[in-house]
């Protein structure tokens, strides 16, 4: 088991968001979390990457076999742990494969393997960045800094296929872009599926799941897992709406 | 930075003594000012009778002055009276092996190199430091082209009728409280001379200067660029030259004539204090460049990250027409460092420029001020200014304080001012360590990003020099 969640509380500013989460998730595999707003998607994938202001209060988080709940953030970085943010932040004056490259190596250097210099990097992120069908302008920018909201998901796409996690966790990758932009995203994520990696694909929406069809399908109601099902079950929540979730699960909706 | 013991500091205060030769070394002046100390010191540096008269006309009107107002400072009174004005070389160490391996480790981290290092800890490098035939190679190169690079005190033997030219007037001897006592007492110092049209084959450093790369607490400076000439001048140190001393006082002066462009840049990091506030440099500087001729371009660009105290304001007199002033500044404080640090353009002549660019930023328990005029004469007709003043804090206990004048006599100008305050945000480093690097790196990377514009500006190595040391100077910041 790659990642195994049990019975998951989490508090944010001291209102309980997770009530109580199960999920297990094996190398290789595709998972979407799908939800309504304030269901607790992205509390779920802050509290996985170990942002503070997030408090477990009850349960745990094993990531190939360590505690992942002890871990710092930069330590489930380098564990294999990717975070694609809703919202990704800029960060001025920064060169893009500057950021990259220092992470990259950081990562290295906690996992005991060798860094990388400055040419063999510029090598890996050209390569990345023509599979990723991306401009390579991008590597020449200040990390998001005036980026459009497009152009930044591409930008955590992009980070992941140079970073190489083992567990991709996207955060409504998919909000705010137009078709040819998911098309896009999807097209990057897809090439970084393998037999190692697994992915956690946080969405509102079944559209992004057309592009990247998941092996599970798990609604998010009010901070439990309600629902598990193949990607047959996204479809039907599509047609049906949440409310649909909420009547065949009537114990939940009185939670 | 943790705590600097007593020996390190004596090692690194030793910097300046190794440049004397043997014979004046037992020359030392015992603490104390007056017009026979500072008689002394010219007889010792074999100074002709009108450079003596000009310090000794200095000390009269400095003894007339009362120290300045600070009006964003807290420091203790300076006994004048306790201050050695010339002091020769005690024990040095004799290798690498007998220095503080701490301060070793510091040079290490910024990656200066080995022959450096026993320089700047202050080993006799005579024995060790093989550089001599490069700095006679650069001195050649120099000379071919007719660009004099020297010590102030050769200047004022070998080339005296320049000096006397220029001396003081940029910044005359009574400018201010501690220009007046510098030119009093000024110990050493560069100077530059770039004859009319020649661009100057390298960039001038003070690691290439022969003989006296250790000047004193009262240095001088003195960069002439006559028509149509181009040169850049680095000062200062890239690695920690730490310091007990408790008071530095210099006096830069730039000329630049017709269509002549110089290009100033600074790398600070004197001794800052130890983490309690304990001891580190008054660093008292007045720094002053005069465009004299018309379109002709002075431009300072410095990183402070040192000293207790800063108190700063390389400036630009426009006064030929068209000529441009510029300043990039970047100033760094921590633990209880204090900077006031900025700029004066004072724009004369007609159709002139200038840029301000200043990046603050405040860690610790550290007070950064900016402070800058912006002074627009009555005849200075179509006068432009552009300033930026940007500011982050790093935690909860610095304080970022801008503090901009301007006086404008000529309703033709246009001057404009920005202004930001910001801090590192949680959701900025929350992304970083989300991608692996640490909270530290993670700092030091955004305050890098935050000076990108200024670092620009610095030649190549500098600019990674500056970069290092502003690592080295957070370390602890966060946490």
């Amino acid at each position: 088991m790659m990642l195994q969640i049990e019975n998951l509380h989490a508090r944010v500013a001291g209102k309980e968001i997770l009530k109580g989460l199960s999920l297990e998730v094996k190398p290789g595999e595709v998972h979407a979390i799908m939800g309504p707003n304030g269901a607790g998607k992205s509390t779920l994938g802050n509290v996985l990457a170990g942002r503070s202001g997030y408090e477990v209060t009850q349960g745990s988080v094993m990531f190939d076999g360590s505690n992942l709940l002890e871990m710092d953030p930069e330590a489930r970085a380098a564990a294999g742990l990717f975070l694609a943010f809703q919202y990704p932040v800029e960060i001025p004056g920064v060169n893009n494969t500057y950021f990259l490259r220092a992470a990259l190596n950081a990562q290295r250097k906690t996992r005991g393997e060798a860094e990388l210099d400055s040419v063999q990097f510029l090598k890996l992120v050209r390569e990345r960045i023509k599979e990723m069908g991306m401009t390579p302008d991008l590597l020449n920018r200040a990390v998001n800094e005036g980026f459009s909201g497009g152009e930044k998901k591409r930008n955590e796409v992009f980070q992941m296929a140079v970073l190489e996690p083992r567990l991709a966790i996207l955060d409504e990758t998919d909000s705010g872009l137009d078709i040819d932009a998911l098309k896009q995203v999807a097209a990057g994520v897809n090439a970084l599926r393998s037999p190692e990696r697994a992915f956690l694909v946080i969405t509102h929406y079944q559209r992004l799941l057309d592009y990247i069809v998941p092996d599970f399908v798990h609604v998010l109601a009010d901070g439990r897992i309600v629902e598990s099902g193949d990607a047959q079950l996204a479809r039907e929540l599509e047609a049906h709406g949440y409310a649909w979730v909420r009547e065949r699960t009537p114990a939940e909706a009185h939670a | 930075m943790a705590t600097q013991p007593e020996e390190l500091r004596s090692a690194l205060s030793r910097r300046y003594d190794a440049g004397f030769v043997t014979d004046i070394e037992s020359h030392s002046l015992p603490p104390g000012l007056d017009e026979d100390t500072i008689r002394a010191l010219s007889a010792i540096k074999e100074e002709p009778e009108w450079m003596t008269d000009w310090r000794l006309a200095a000390y009269r009107h400095w003894l007339k002055m009362t120290p300045p107002h600070w009006a964003h400072l807290k420091l203790s009174p300076i006994d004048f009276q306790a201050i050695s004005y010339y002091s020769a070389p005690k024990n040095k160490p004799k290798s690498l092996a007998e220095v503080d391996p701490k301060l070793l480790e510091t040079y290490d981290k910024l990656g200066v190199p080995l022959h450096e290092r026993a320089r700047l800890a202050g080993v006799a490098v005579d024995a060790v430091f093989d550089s001599v035939s490069v700095a006679n190679t650069a001195r050649d190169q120099l000379a071919k082209v007719g660009v004099i690079f020297c010590s102030m005190s050769e200047a004022i033997r070998e080339h005296g009728d320049l000096v006397r030219q220029y001396l003081g007037t940029v910044v005359p001897q009574g400018d201010n409280y501690f220009a007046a006592l510098n030119s009093a007492v000024f110990s050493d110092g560069s100077f530059v001379f770039i004859p009319k049209g020649v661009r100057c084959p390298m960039e001038l450093s003070t690691y290439f200067r022969i003989n006296a790369g250790h000047t004193g607490q009262f240095e001088r400076t003195l960069i002439i660029a006559e028509e149509d000439s181009v040169v850049s001048y680095l000062e200062g140190c890239t690695a920690p030259m730490r310091d007990d001393n408790q008071l530095h006082a210099a006096v830069v002066e730039l000329v630049a004539l017709e269509r002549a462009s110089i290009k100033y840049s600074t790398v600070q990091n004197w001794y800052p204090g130890d983490e309690n506030g304990k001891g580190g440099i008054y660093n008292f500087v007045t720094k002053r460049g005069e465009c004299r001729g018309d379109d002709s371009r002075i431009s300072w660009t410095q990183v402070e990250t040192g000293s207790a105290i800063t108190w700063k304001y390389p400036s630009c007199v426009l006064r030929g027409d068209r000529s441009v002033g510029e300043f990039h500044s970047v100033a760094l404080t921590h633990h209880y460092q204090q900077a006031d640090t900025g700029t004066k353009m004072i724009h004369i002549g007609r159709d002139t420029k200038s840029k301000i660019v200043s990046k603050g930023i405040s860690a610790g328990k550290s007070q950064n001020s900016y402070r800058g005029l912006v002074k627009v004469e009555k005849g200075a007709v179509n006068a432009r200014n552009h300033t930026r003043c940007d500011s982050i804090l790093i935690g909860k206990q610095c304080g970022s304080h801008t503090f901009p004048y301007m006086e404008i006599r000529n309703p033709t100008a246009i001057v404009e001012h920005e202004a930001t305050t910001s801090k590192i945000s949680d959701d900025q480093m929350f992304y970083c360590r989300s991608r692996g690097i640490s909270e530290e790196d993670a700092v030091s990377l955004i305050v890098d990003g935050f000076c990108k514009q200024v670092f620009r500006e610095l030649p190549m190595e500098f600019a990674v020099e500056a970069k290092k040391l502003l690592e080295v100077s957070l370390e602890g910041a966060i946490g």
